[in-house]
């Protein structure tokens, strides 16, 4: 019975191809929506989430601020008001597990006749622990080449492939600012951090020798950047307080004083950021359902001036036999099989759509099964949902009333 | 004797109209025993249709008991209905009513489909009537190709696909020219003779003279009711 009764309904559906086939179109234009959608919005959170993961938890940066010296205020590019000292003093207090001065800039590499602009980081051991940045080939520098400023260099991903091509860096010397590097690992990959710079286009020296060989600063000893890790993302409000206080302290600043430092808490920015891309992706994914609505609308006028045109076939049917809930299903089914042939063109151009975005702008796309399945049981509900009013108007026709409808 | 397959009982039925109800149809009582051929006359209007349309359970009585098969039908729901038409009866209308967009073989089979008969056995009942018709070579042609004649042989098969015991026709032969008609009347003495009931309307004496047995309509009343020279 429903194999008759489905053969008949594609007849039908054949029976006026241009009608189904632009009614069918609203449908693929709405699962299509919905399904980019979902997987552009579902790529926005996955890169977030990702570079959140490769960023280390629970972190914050002091950075060095504005002083004031006898009424002239000098901005963060005067001389830096933190130091080593104060990192150490960090270091002791209670819930922080990590803490890494660093100086940073950006310098040219050159490595026999190639050459590459990179960011130096000149940091302490630590920086690696609170990044939770791994080494894939060689290995890392101790306290011991802090201490005596001896000049080797982990060096990232694009930086290895850029300077050493195919050759094996480790081992090998490179020059910053005209100082020979020896070259004694190659840190894990991170991709790009949430402003969408390459993290693995990066060198990590000891930080003793980046101050005196590579940027020169005047003021030994001083930093522009404590990088911070408390133990615990709970720990993050109090070991930041603890830290403005210690601080505070050991600057001399009285009562009423500004700060001459400022504090910028990482994890709560890529929090935030995941955030918004979380709200960005049900957004979308809304704008996109409205389409869907659309295309279900158009399902249901089609499927009721298909009733009204049709009245005199339900006459027949229903005088031959045909009970209410058979003249229901076949109207139904009708009304199912355009939204689940819809659905399933649309799914398929929304995958090409999205498959076609990530290899032209290469932004991230995410195309779940669920995606999917939520699109696939959409488009049944839409079926059902909007094809039943016609289906029912069809189904409580009056035999005579249908028969003598010219 | 044989249990009446049709009893109706102070039959009545009134339209709705702009005028207030209207009777179409006032009171009537009949009987049809197995196996009777009764052609229904009378002048446009008289409630031929009305009548005809309340036994093929098409419609309900305003008022009156319709027995059909000995059961009480007058205030039955939809569905059962439904499975009356369906089983019980056969409808040949007057402008054959078959579905435009189905083969010959298709639409003879559709009362199958919803008696839940499966594909095989509602392909061979369409076949047998078909050729029992006389159309089994256009079984896959669309109603379109053939001719008015054709057509309602197609609607007789259909209407007997179920193998009902009865078979109702309102005024078969009004679309189709006498020698057509001809055919179509000596369809249904055959199938009177293999024993199934036929009431049939008509307007023309010749038709009529086919049938057993005569009952004339006037006003919504049967005026007259008595058996032909067809009779043995
Ligand atoms: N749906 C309806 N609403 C109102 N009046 C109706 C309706 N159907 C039939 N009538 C009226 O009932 C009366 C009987 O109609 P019916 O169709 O039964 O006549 P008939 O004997 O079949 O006539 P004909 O020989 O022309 O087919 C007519 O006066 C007709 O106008
Ligand atoms: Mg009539």
């Amino acid at each position: 019975m429903l194999k008759a009764m489905l053969s008949e309904a594609w007849l039908a559906m054949g029976a006026n191809r241009l009608r189904t086939a632009l009614t069918m179109l609203g449908m693929v234009i709405g699962v299509g929506a919905v399904v980019i959608m979902m997987a552009i919005g579902q790529g926005a959170q996955y890169a977030v989430q990702q570079t959140i993961s490769t960023m280390g938890s629970n972190l914050f940066i002091v950075l060095s601020g504005s002083f004031t010296t006898a009424g002239v205020r000098s901005g963060s590019a005067g001389a830096p008001t933190l130091n080593v000292a104060d990192g150490a003093a960090i270091a002791e207090l209670d819930g922080v597990s990590n803490v890494a001065p660093t100086h940073q800039g950006t310098r040219q590499l050159v490595y026999g006749s190639q050459n590459w602009s990179s960011q130096v980081i000149g940091t302490t051991p630590e920086y690696l622990d609170a990044r939770a940045w791994n080494i894939v080939n060689g290995a890392g520098f101790g306290d011991s080449d802090v201490r005596s400023a001896t000049r080797v260099a982990l060096i990232g991903k694009t930086v290895a492939q850029n300077l050493f091509g195919d050759d094996d860096p480790v081992g090998k010397t490179m020059r910053i600012q005209q100082n020979p590097f020896m070259v004694i690992g190659v840190l894990g990959s991170k991709g790009q951090n949430l402003d969408g710079r390459d993290q693995d286009d990066t060198v990590i020296i000891p930080l003793s020798t980046a101050q005196r060989k590579v940027f020169g600063t005047p003021f030994l000893g001083s930093v522009r950047m404590i990088m911070v890790q408390a133990d615990s993302a709970e720990n993050m409000p109090r070991v930041m307080e603890s830290v403005t206080s210690l601080l505070r302290q050991r600057h001399r600043l009285r009562e009423g004083m500004p700060d001459d430092f400022f504090m910028r808490n990482l994890s709560a920015a890529a929090e935030s950021e995941a955030e918004t891309t979380r709200t960005m992706s049900i957004l979308l994914g809304a704008i996109a359902s409205i389409s869907l609505l659309v295309g279900g609308i158009g399902i249901m006028n089609i499927m009721l001036v298909s009733v009204t045109e049709r009245t005199r076939e339900i006459g027949i049917r229903m005088a031959i036999g045909a009970r209410q809930k058979d003249i229901l299903t076949q109207f139904l089914l009708e009304a199912v099989m355009i939204s689940f042939a819809g659905c399933l063109l649309g799914l398929l151009l929304g995958l090409a759509i999205a498959l076609g975005i990530n290899a032209f702008t290469g932004m991230v796309v995410v195309i779940s099964g669920s995606a999917a399945l939520v699109a696939f049981a959409v488009a049944a509900t839409v079926g059902i949902f909007f094809g039943w009013y016609p289906a029912r108007k069809a189904a409580q026709l009056d035999p005579i009333e249908a028969l003598r409808y010219q | 004797m044989a249990e009446p397959v049709i009893r109706v009982v102070g039959l009545g039925k009134s339209y709705a109209t702009a005028a207030g109800l209207f009777p179409a149809l006032k009171g009537v009582d009949l009987e049809v025993r197995p196996g009777e051929y009764i052609a229904i006359m009378g002048p446009s209007g008289s409630g031929k249709s009305t009548f005809m349309n309340l036994l093929g359970c098409l419609d309900t009585p305003s008022i009156g008991d319709y027995y059909l098969a000995g059961e009480n039908v007058a205030h039955m729901a939809k569905d059962a209905l439904a499975i009356l038409r369906n089983r019980t009866l056969g409808f040949v209308f007057q402008g054959f009513n078959l579905l435009p967009r189905m083969s010959l073989q298709d639409n003879v089979a559709l009362p199958l489909v919803y008696a839940g008969a499966d594909k095989e056995s509602r392909r061979a009942a369409a076949r047998e009537l078909l050729d029992k018709v006389g159309l089994g070579k256009y079984a896959e042609s669309l109603p379109n190709r053939i001719s008015g004649g054709q057509q309602q042989r197609v609607a007789i098969a259909r209407a007997l696909v179920n193998k009902p015991r009865l078979i109702l026709a309102d005024e078969p032969t009004g679309n189709l020219d006498s020698h057509t008609s001809e055919e179509i009347m000596r369809l249904f003495g055959e199938l009177n003779a293999e024993g199934i009931t036929i009431v049939l309307v008509t307007h023309e004496p010749d038709i009529a003279a086919h049938a057993k047995r005569q009952v004339k309509f006037l006003d919504g009343q049967i005026v007259s009711d008595h058996l032909t020279g067809q009779a043995a």
